[in-house]
């Protein structure tokens, strides 16, 4: 991934570069608003993380600025206001996820993960989702694993679903949340991992090969085989 | 040193407003009374005068009457008889040359012969074996043959009365004066007393002394009721101390033990880990532990902005009754596995405006509470399954939205304590949780302009989140 950070702290810019760095992600930083809008105005990069709270041009602005010059890369604001309605302020000037400070780096990288994903794939609707054997198929709403169909509560539908579409890739219970239920808070016990494991149960009971696998420190992921 | 300290508490009884407002509207009253008196002052003397004028011209009828019929000689004796009575006018008849036939003026203050008409001279009085100036007003006709006759009227007794119009008006706003300012001084000292009362009564709060008060003097005057308020407002601020003492207190308990924890877990982690997967289960471990602190810490800035409130924009029109089946359903799996049932009784949509993000939480700490707390309770009584009832239901003018529950309950006496910060019961110490749920449920009650009740549900728990309902505007 080509990403752009844009974060006036010095300490948090200089770990969160050379953690995407360790990754293989190639990552440019720019320490204030109007720095960071010239390097996010010719468009080359895949996701923009933008700080809320930067000095000479307010994060919500730049990006309110950007998509007024019709640049649509993916932005996501960080930022210490974790309240519904700053979330919904940065949602409608045009970003297109909204992480709230302190967060785990792993969080920030799986977001980071899929909005450079939906950046690169055609936003065409499929409407069957497949995963080796596995089977969704949206507009029947029909699961099948090798050929037998799998009886899902709506809700494990949607979470399957949402699994599916980003298959390979690591999501967080906050992000299930977020996706699957439409609520920000954060949970205090172990609710998604009761849903995961429920559908995991569904799914994955009775086959050698698991497909759901559970990332320690970090969420889930649905894929063929574990890392 | 005594006169300076008089001085200095004299001015400041100067300053006061009492004293200042006393001197006002001594001020206007003063200007008042001396334009009173000037006019009747002057209209009294216009008066007198007026009066001399007419006896005089009275008196000269009467005399030109008594030429008319015999002559000079009649009217010179008939002078010589008025001019033996007691208090009489003054009268000169002179002939033309100026000699005084008559009369009872020894002399006149002018040269030459009196002229015809009405005017003010002096004339000269014998006052203790000396001749005296004395002012009078006068009327002079000229008769044929060329003599004068004068009748006149001494005035000094209006003038006597006048000095006593004048000087009685001055003493008695002299005295008008002096009894205001005594007033002015002793309302001001009155005021004085007491607001110095006060100022002391609040630097010794302001010294950190929280428990004075000031002092209430039961006459139900603007000065009690002043203090009344600064009561109320002491009495309010003492309990939002107490409360953010409580809450510090709290804070630094429940916030130092997790970073103990996390402390602990690196220490020990640098000391006995052997491999790099003893180091990496350790360093879980304090991750762990970190966000079990951003969690806490997230908890308690919300329940801050709560509080505080402004920030909330009006929300949305919502349905109640779907929140309420959503978040059940989110934790339907965690109920079921800790054995329990979660029954929703929400059957009709009920509209209210909100946030939907809120009061899902709310909810869920509810529900989150209610799974924690009954889970473990061992029922003996296999019938009344351990099961946990939402319900949302119109009351009149309220919308209850309630989580029951069979567990142990809440005492009667804890109830009130469970909604705030932190508070964690006894019993509950050692299980998780940030003792922050419900106390944040409360705020956001408290956000919607609802309240949070905990109420017996023989056996077990209800909490109840009462909304008022939407109005149609």
């Amino acid at each position: 991934m080509k990403l752009l950070l844009i974060e006036d702290d010095a300490s948090a810019a200089a770990y969160l570069v050379k953690a995407f760095r360790e990754l293989g992600h190639s990552i440019d930083h720019a320490s204030d608003g109007l720095d960071g809008y010239a390097m996010a105005a010719d468009g080359r990069y895949d996701v923009l993380i933008v700080d809320r709270m930067i000095p000479r041009m307010d994060g919500l602005a730049l990006i309110r600025a950007l998509r007024e010059q019709a640049i649509e890369t993916p932005a996501l604001i960080l930022s210490a206001l974790g309240q519904v309605d700053d979330r919904v302020k940065g949602l409608r000037a045009g970003a297109d996820d909204y992480l709230p400070k302190p967060y785990a780096f792993s969080e920030l990288l799986a977001r980071v993960e899929i909005l450079s994903r939906r950046a690169r794939i055609a936003p065409t609707e499929e409407t069957t989702f497949r995963v080796a054997d596995l089977e969704l198929d949206r507009l029947s709403h029909r699961v099948t694993r090798a050929g037998v169909e799998i009886d899902l509560q709506p809700r494990e539908f949607r979470l399957l679903e949402y699994l599916m579409r980003h298959a390979g890739q690591v999501v967080t219970r906050t992000m299930l949340l977020e996706h699957v239920w439409d609520y920000h808070f954060d949970p205090q016990t172990n609710v998604i991992d009761v849903h995961v494991s429920r559908l995991r149960a569904k799914i994955d009971k009775n086959h050698t090969v698991q497909l759901i696998h559970t990332i320690r420190g970090a969420g889930y992921t649905l894929r063929e085989t574990s890392r | 040193m005594q006169d300076i300290h008089f001085v200095k508490r004299l001015g400041r009884l100067f300053r006061t407003t009492a004293f200042k407002l006393a001197i006002g509207i001594l001020l206007i009253f003063t200007i008042f009374a001396i334009t009173i008196l000037v006019y009747v002052g002057f209209s009294a003397q216009r008066l007198l005068d007026e009066q001399v004028s007419v006896t005089v011209s009275e008196e000269i009828k009467g005399l030109l009457g008594q030429y008319n019929i015999g002559g000079v000689v009649r009217l010179v004796r008939q002078i010589e008889r008025r001019s033996q009575q007691p208090g009489s006018s003054l009268y000169l008849v002179t002939s033309a040359s100026g000699e005084t036939l008559a009369g009872n003026i020894m002399s006149v203050e002018s040269e030459g012969l009196l002229e015809a008409g009405t005017y003010e001279l002096f004339y000269r009085v014998i006052e203790d074996g000396e001749p005296r100036p004395h002012r009078a007003l006068v009327e002079t006709v000229i008769l044929p043959g060329g003599f004068r006759l004068m009748v006149g009227r001494d005035l000094a007794e209006t003038a006597r009365f006048r000095a006593v119009i004048w000087r009685t008006g001055g003493w008695s706003i002299l005295f008008v004066l002096a009894l205001a300012v005594t007033g002015g001084v002793f309302v001001a000292r009155r005021v004085l007393t007491r607001i110095d009362q006060m100022t002391e009564t609040t630097r010794l709060i302001m010294a950190g002394d929280f428990s004075g008060r000031l002092t209430v003097s039961g006459t139900d005057d603007e000065l009690d009721r002043l203090a009344q308020s600064l009561n109320t407002m002491l009495e309010r601020i003492q309990e939002l101390m107490k409360g953010l003492k409580e809450v510090s207190d709290n804070i630094a308990h429940d916030l130092k033990t997790p970073l103990t924890r996390l402390r602990n877990s690196a220490e020990e982690a640098l000391r006995n880990s052997r491999s790099v997967d003893d180091l990496r289960l350790a360093l879980d471990h304090v991750i762990d532990e970190a966000d079990g602190l951003i969690k806490l810490f997230n908890a308690l800035l919300m329940i801050a902005r709560a509080e505080a409130g402004g920030a909330f924009d009006r929300g949305d029109n919502l349905d109640l009754s779907a929140i309420a089946h959503d978040v059940a359903e989110l934790y339907e799996p965690l109920a079921d596995e800790a054995g329990m049932k979660l029954i929703v009784k929400a059957n009709a949509p009920i509209e209210i405006r909100g946030s939907r993000e809120l009061l899902g939480q709310a909810l869920a700490n509810l529900i989150d509470n209610a799974i924690k707390y009954s889970a473990s309770r061992e029922q003996e009584d296999t019938h009344q399954k351990n099961e946990i009832t939402v319900a949302v239901e119109r009351k009149n003018d309220v919308i209850e939205l309630s989580v029951a529950d069979r567990g142990p309950g809440i005492a009667e006496e804890d109830r009130g304590r469970v909604l705030d910060r932190f508070v964690r019961l006894e019993t509950s110490r050692t299980r998780p949780g940030s003792g922050l749920g419900l106390s944040l449920a409360a705020a956001i009650a408290r956000l919607h302009n609802g309240t949070l009740k905990l109420e017996d549900h023989a056996p077990g728990l209800r909490v109840v989140l009462s909304l008022p309902v939407m109005s149609k505007t």
